[in-house]
């Protein structure tokens, strides 16, 4: 929903606009709360996170690029596999390629890095952005989300480290009598911060409404109830009626 | 061979639990896990489809992926084949046992995109599963899937008799007690 008003505010110029909505204004992490699955589990320290991030973020800008281009040939019933396809191409290509000259980060994302197909995120960003709008401003969404997106995952495993294992980006910040908090490297310490996450988050939006400020762009992802997900964004990907109609009213709206 | 199925069961339903250690599946796990009831429906669905999708995946693999020797189109071809065997499933039931369908149709579409489906057919492939194992652990995956689902679901429906702070109503309390789970579910951790 928050996703689709944006289109009006273009004038300005598009790629700092483009960079700055992804990194701050709409946070995939921090704002939108989307992608929860890899936030959680490859943040276990700093450099997983960022490299995770970058991951994400040069799938999404290629995918957002490559959809943009193909916009206008993709008939609309069809869009959400073709979407599928080519984010899985690219997501088999990147992960190729870091099995090939990042191993390290290969083995520890394992799994996670073909499992960015399923990543809110990226066919949020192909159907709500680059299946609407030109080839540069896409390219800049992409690359904005997905900066947002590594700084997020970052800032999480830093804390993480920091709490779980004294450390940051592997090198010792803590003073020797601290004592590492390890089930913050675990897994019930990414519940915790996340929940610390998204309390701060429900602060902020508390807050903002009070002052009258329209905050219905915050939201805690799938929050609202999955049923209801198709019409809010993140699920938009389903094949089903519901979408299908959604992209016809869509259509006779434009 | 029977041992082996078992080790894979309970390793794969309590002790890697998909959600509470490999975090995947969250969406569902946190979006409909309000009423008990519907957590019971998600949990049927997610067994019926993900032990589905373990065995075509599987086969796909084995007959077709591995013979031409294109293993690295294993993404592109899950991803896909999962999402039309959702629809092909719903399909089905809509025409031959609609009774099931009414119970368990609105959590099909839902479950094309839980990278729970996908996780479990990729770890499949990764740890060289054969079809007959790769089923059994779809299967006990989506157990533990079930089982997490329908504990936090209970839990859900009792907390909203507690007076919790404003800013962690809603989201935040319930992954506080998704965590709490989590540690519950690290003690079984030492039982393999």
């Amino acid at each position: 929903m928050s996703q689709i008003e944006e289109k009006e505010v273009k004038r300005e110029n598009p790629v700092t606009e483009r960079l700055l909505n992804g990194i701050v204004k709409e946070n995939p992490t921090f704002v939108l709360m989307l992608g929860m699955c890899p936030t959680l589990a490859v943040t276990t320290s700093a450099i997983n996170g960022l490299g995770m991030g970058l991951t994400t973020m040069v799938v999404l800008a290629l995918s957002n690029v490559f959809i943009s281009l193909l916009r206008n040939i993709i008939p609309d019933k069809v869009r959400i596999p073709a979407f599928i396809v080519i984010i899985a191409s690219f997501v088999t290509m990147v992960e190729l390629l870091l099995q090939g000259f990042i191993p390290f980060l290969y083995d520890a994302l394992g799994i996670y890095i073909p499992l960015i197909v399923v990543n809110c995120i990226i066919l949020g960003r192909a159907e709500a952005y680059a299946y609407k709008n030109p080839v540069i401003a896409s390219l800049f969404d992409g690359i904005g989300m997905g900066l947002g997106f590594s700084v997020a995952l970052t800032c999480i495993g830093a804390v993480r480290e920091l709490l779980g294992a004294g450390e940051i980006f592997g090198i010792h910040v803590m003073p020797d009598s601290f004592v590492p908090v390890s089930i913050f490297i675990m897994a019930p310490g990414a519940f915790f911060v996340l929940a610390l996450l998204t309390a701060i988050q429900n602060k902020v939006k508390i807050i903002g409404e009070r002052k009258g400020k329209d905050m219905s762009k915050i939201q805690s992802g799938c929050n609202s109830d999955c049923m209801n997900c198709a019409d809010t964004g993140c699920a938009r990907r389903l094949i089903d009626d519901k979408t299908e109609k959604a992209g016809e009213e869509e259509k006779n709206n434009a | 061979m029977l041992k082996e199925l078992l080790v894979i069961l309970i390793a794969s339903s309590l002790v890697n639990n998909v959600v509470l250690s490999q975090f995947l599946g969250l969406c569902p796990f946190l979006g409909v896990s309000k009423k008990t009831e519907t957590a019971t429906g998600m949990g049927v669905a997610v067994i019926f489809v993900i032990t589905l999708a373990s065995a075509v995946a599987g086969a796909i693999y084995q007959f077709i992926l591995q013979p031409f020797h294109i293993e690295y189109l294993q993404t592109i071809v899950f991803i896909l084949v999962i999402a039309a065997l959702v629809q092909f499933v719903e399909m089905f039931l809509k025409k031959f046992i609609p009774g099931l369908y009414q119970s368990l149709g609105v959590y099909l579409p839902l479950i094309t995109t839980n990278c729970a489906v996908l996780g479990v057919a990729l770890t499949n492939v990764q740890k060289n599963y054969g079809i007959l194992t790769g089923i059994v652990n779809g299967f006990a995956t989506a157990v533990g899937f079930t089982i997490s689902i329908i504990i936090l679901a209970g839990i859900r429906e009792k907390l909203k008799y507690n007076d919790i702070p404003e800013s962690f109503q809603g989201m935040p309390i319930v992954l506080v007690t998704a965590g709490l789970m989590a540690i519950a579910f690290c003690g079984f951790s030492g039982l393999l």
